[in-house]
């Protein structure tokens, strides 16, 4: 029965995630392109929950749903670009898309029969003894991947001045 | 499992329906306080002391004529005030007001709230942008700057009441103080909570989003009837749900002697709506560069300060 509902659950939300973000991709106006990619967060989002990774599915959320997206939203409403109209697609690029979906499904199977990829495993996290999932995140962040973590800091650091500095050029 | 789909849909409906009187009534609560506080009478004709007077405006509203401007973009202006609505809702899943009543009793309801509570705000600026009109989108430009700011503020006091329980689940961080109620150790928090929980929602001082001297009425100039009530449920929810979170991060929660909890919990979570309501009969409006400067060059230093100082203090005492 359990099984069952998480299947479900999986082929709703993944499905919603990848229309969504086909959806995302070819909206002509810049604004709905970022409601459907909100969708899309959320979509992956309820991935994240089947997975057991519920922190990372709030943390989804409350960052790129929260805050990266309003900020897109608050400069797309600055800039108010003009719609460019519909944009005819060449069939070159027709004939080339489906060449390229062919050859990644090829891909894909030649890789699913030497079982190097297996089909998303839907069974939750192996979490250490007596540590819930919030608190083992944070052992593994801030002991095995400590430098990464770090490295990450420093560049969302530069960034960040990079971004003071051009500002404030005159 | 049928059973228990069954019963937490039930659970869910009574909250649904708990929530929506006590917005209702809380409309009724602000024109009857603000107006004693103003030496006026506030409502008093329809029912006994005006107390039917929310059932008359949700009819009023109800059967208002649903205009449509000719200029909106129509499926983001029909989708907006959902969006504003939905999430001031949502949130209450997973509050816990007593032991057991509580509909989804999860690890990350800290973290929960505050990713609902930032998605909140697309209601607004969806609504803004849609309206394709001057005053709706400089109400949501700035409501959207202001949320951005006061969340980061808001966040990182949460963030001290955390440090102290040990846990992100809010059962838990109610447990933790049963032998002190985290406003004293953490009376900082406390303050620059209850300042950006103000801003967060909207609120006077803070209504810049729809001040209605400058803005007529910001991003829901356009809306009318059910659509524009939308607007307002989801805005009192939303003090409901920064109330019940300030009861439980630094009042106790459902904690207290002689008196059931719920009732210590409603207690707690009413104290602070008066609170707002207080402020809004007090306070005149700042203004936004007023507001910007108080959010980042005041409140976040503050709260990055204090989330120093907590982290060496609970470091400390668990070593």
């Amino acid at each position: 029965m359990n099984e069952i509902f998480m299947n479900v659950g999986f082929w709703v939300l993944g499905i919603t995630a990848v229309v969504a973000s086909l959806f995302m991709v070819t909206r002509e106006n810049p604004v709905h392109s970022a409601l459907w990619m909100l969708l899309t967060f959320f979509a992956v989002a309820g991935i994240f929950i089947q997975l057991d990774a519920e922190y990372i599915a709030a943390i989804q959320v409350m960052v790129y749903a929260g805050a990266i997206l309003v900020l897109y939203m608050f400069v797309v409403m600055l800039l108010n670009p003009k719609s460019t109209g519909f944009i005819k697609v060449p069939a070159k690029v027709i004939l080339g898309s489906v060449v390229a979906l062919v050859l990644f499904l090829q891909f894909v199977m030649t890789l699913m029969g030497t079982g190097v990829i297996k089909s998303a495993q839907m069974s939750g996290m192996n979490l250490p003894e007596g540590l819930s999932n919030v608190k083992a995140f944070g052992a593994v962040m801030f002991t095995q991947y400590i430098v990464p973590f770090e490295v990450a800091s420093i560049l969302l650091l530069v960034a960040m001045i990079g971004a003071i500095v051009i500002a404030k050029k005159d | 499992m049928v059973l228990a789909i069954v019963f937490t849909l039930i659970k869910i409906l009574i909250i649904v329906v708990c929530v929506l009187t006590g917005v209702a009534y809380m409309t009724y609560a602000e024109r009857k306080v603000i107006g004693h506080m103003q030496v006026r009478l506030g409502p008093v004709h329809t029912g006994p002391m005006g107390l039917l007077q929310p059932l008359a405006d949700g009819l009023k509203l109800m059967s208002k004529e649903d205009m449509t401007p000719d200029m909106v973009d129509k499926p983001v202006f029909y989708v907006a005030p959902f969006l504003g609505m939905v999430p001031g809702i949502a949130a209450f899943a997973v509050i816990p007001f007593a032991p057991n009543i509580v509909v989804a009793d999860i690890n990350v309801g800290v973290l929960y709230v505050l990713a609902l509570s930032s998605v909140g705000v697309y209601g607004i600026i969806m609504s803004g942008w849609a309206s394709n009109s001057k005053y709706a989108t400089l109400g949501s430009l700035r409501s959207s700057a202001q949320i951005i700011s006061y969340e980061t503020a808001m966040g990182l006091s949460i963030l001290g009441p955390v440090l102290l329980a040990g846990s992100l689940n809010l059962k838990e961080i109610t447990e933790a103080q049963r032998g002190l109620w985290f406003f004293i150790p953490q009376f900082v928090a406390f303050v620059i909570y209850s300042i950006s929980a103000v801003a967060e929602t909207n609120r006077a001082p803070f209504d810049l989003p729809e001040a209605e001297t400058e803005l007529v009425a910001g991003f829901h100039v356009e809306y009318s009837g059910m659509r524009f009530a939308m607007f307002f449920l989801g805005e009192y929810a939303n003090m409901y749900v920064v109330s019940s979170m300030c009861a439980i991060l630094f009042l106790g929660g459902y904690t207290g002697p002689l008196l059931p909890p719920l009732v210590w919990f409603l207690i707690k979570m009413l104290a602070f709506m008066f609170f707002f309501l207080w402020l809004r009969a007090t306070l005149p409006r700042l203004r936004f560069d007023q507001l910007m400067n108080l959010g980042w060059k005041v409140l976040i230093p503050i709260a990055l300060a204090n989330l120093l100082i907590t982290s060496i203090v609970v470091y400390a005492i668990r070593n």
